[in-house]
């Protein structure tokens, strides 16, 4: 077992350990949003926006997590209100302004003279870097990102699955919605130092793709989502102490690695399984079972023949 | 009575600055089940969500019981196609749904809710469904679903936006039968439908719509060759063969109508 309590021996190895268990918990666990609303782009999208409030923190010496809420909040407003206006669709205001920030800090860290090495920390994460105000902030702020997501679950899965009757039930929509937004920018900051800008977006999709071949329902699904996040965190991590290499790229490697196992031999919708289950009597049954929804086109709507014979009968 | 209404009063809505409906008045007493009815585009949709501001409205106002109205009181069956099917829920959790203004957030469904649940999905007979998928279901299947989830609201006013659109005989018998039971326990039931036939069989009072109200009232007085034509124009086909006349109307099915 040497190999597995080795590493454990310094306090810089376990500072990494405990950082990539909250970053993949935490990821894991809003990825349950990011999976069933098809937030990846935003996801991605925001992970670029927080950059310039990132370098500005960086320059200005503030505190660096709140450098990158500021610019990932910015940013989260600035698309929701832009993708309000109908003319432009959400996807396009995002792409505008996540690349204008990216660019933005890009164009920062022109001006600054020997900040390489650490753009690269960003961009890939750097987990050995981590120190324990580090790892405070990331405490706190996954424990709140999840303790809001627990917290609003009702509200959230409402506005999530059918948003026109959350809007009829008078929930404030809108807010959700932000809030679901910054709970997101949020998870990625925390995730920054450890798998950094770029990779953070396999951390917030891949555990809840992963746990959604799974489990059939919501929130088993956002907890086996953060309970495979911590799990890919410390098993990439130890890959990456005994093999050499980059801990964020190790613990993203892990966890596409484990869904495509998921994929192949997930025991309700593995494709295995489904080529299993697929013999002549389970066919029949399926088209036995009613049309799904969704599917319909006007068929269903022949011409109306409406008898005014019965409400007037002649003579009236 | 009449003292329990809805009363819109010039309501008008509508998307981009193009009113879908305008100058709409009317007083619906409670304890009525009321069709609405125009072609595609009239603006039966943005009538019900219009009552309840899910479309800008630009004038007009709502009243219920001679007060503003309350969204609580309100039930609202939205469309099907509006909904991501897909989602990882129960038939029970989306019927659970309809507690959430109750329950409040962060606390838990109480047994109470989960009570009113069962009872909600043992009326529209989908009780031995409770545990399904929700996507797993048929469109008729579906859409009892969503009139158990508006029944545990327990609202005194249901609007249903075209409900007997994509189901089966059977499930449009039963959603029927359950408009009735709902309208004689005292409820106002207002829904939006393309057949005019079936409209005017059950319904105690027709709403014509197209742009604005064309007619409202009774069938008898309201399902007349003038309104039909006023209502529906050029869609509309009145055949008048001898001792009766047959009206021939309707068309696509209009899942975007705004």
């Amino acid at each position: 077992m040497d190999w597995l309590t080795d590493p454990l021996g310094l306090e810089l190895f376990q500072r990494a350990l405990l950082e990539a268990v909250v970053m993949g918990a935490t990821c894991g666990a809003i990825g349950a949003y990011v999976v069933l609303r098809r937030l990846a782009f935003i996801g991605d999208a925001l992970s670029h926006a927080v950059f310039p409030g990132v370098v500005l923190a960086y320059v200005a010496g503030l505190p660096i997590f709140a450098g990158a809420m500021l610019a990932g909040t910015i940013t989260s407003l600035a698309i929701a209100i832009v993708s309000r206006a109908q003319r432009i669709r959400e996807d396009t205001a995002i792409g505008i302004f996540f690349a204008g920030a990216f660019a933005l800090g890009i164009v920062l860290i022109s001006t600054q003279s020997g900040y390489q090495r650490d753009l690269s920390a960003f961009l890939v994460g750097d987990l050995l870097g981590v120190g324990w105000d580090d790892i405070a902030v990331s405490v706190l702020a996954g424990a709140g990102v999840i303790g809001l997501l627990v917290a609003l679950r009702k509200e959230l899965l409402l506005v999530s699955f059918d948003r026109t009757y959350a809007q009829a039930l008078g929930f404030p929509v809108f807010a959700l919605e932000l809030l679901l937004l910054l709970l997101l920018t949020a998870t990625i900051v925390v995730s920054l130092s450890a798998v950094g800008i770029i990779l953070v977006l396999a951390m917030l999709v891949t555990p809840a793709a992963t746990a959604r071949l799974l489990v059939d329902r919501f929130t088993p699904m956002m907890a086996l989502g953060a309970a495979l996040g911590a799990a890919y965190g410390i098993m990439g991590w130890y890959v990456s102490y005994h093999a050499g290499w980059s801990p964020g790229g190790s613990i993203v490697l892990v966890a596409t690695a484990l869904f495509v196992v998921a994929f192949v031999f997930s025991p309700s919708h593995g494709v295995l399984a489904h080529r299993l289950r697929r013999h002549p009597q389970h066919d029949a049954q399926r088209a036995a079972v009613d049309q799904p929804a969704g599917h319909r086109h006007g068929a269903e709507e022949g011409p109306v023949v409406a008898s005014l014979e019965r409400r007037h009968p002649p003579g009236h | 009575m009449s003292e329990g209404a809805l009363r819109l009063r010039d309501l008008a809505a509508g998307y981009d600055g193009r009113w879908a409906i305008e100058g709409v008045t009317l007083d619906i007493p409670s304890g009525r089940l009321v069709g609405v009815i125009g072609p595609n585009g009239s603006g039966k949709s943005t009538l019900l969500r219009a009552v309840l501001g899910l479309v800008p409205r630009r004038q007009g106002t709502v009243v219920l019981d001679g007060a503003p109205l309350d969204r609580r009181r309100v039930a609202y069956v939205p469309q099907r196609e509006l909904v991501d099917w897909s989602f990882p829920i129960s038939a029970a959790q989306v019927v659970m749904m309809g507690r959430y203004p109750r329950i409040g957030p962060v606390a838990r469904a109480g047994s109470v809710d989960r009570e009113a649940v069962r009872e909600g999905l043992a009326r529209v007979g989908m009780s031995e469904l409770a545990d399904r998928q929700i996507g797993a279901l048929s469109g008729g299947q579906q859409q009892r679903v969503f009139l158990a989830r508006a029944l545990v609201q327990g609202a005194d006013v249901l609007l249903l936006d075209e409900p007997m659109t994509g189901v089966d005989r059977a499930t449009e018998l039963a959603i029927t039968s359950l408009m009735q039971e709902l309208r004689d326990a005292g409820a106002t039931v207002i829904y939006a439908t393309h057949d005019l036939e079936a409209a005017a069989d059950v319904s105690d009072l027709l709403c014509f719509v197209n742009g604005r109200v064309v007619a409202f009232g009774p069938p008898a007085e309201t399902f007349t060759p003038p309104t039909l034509h006023a209502t529906f124009g050029g869609e509309l086909m009145i055949v008048d063969s001898g001792d009766h006349a047959h009206v021939h109307g309707g068309g696509h099915h209009d899942t975007h109508e705004h």
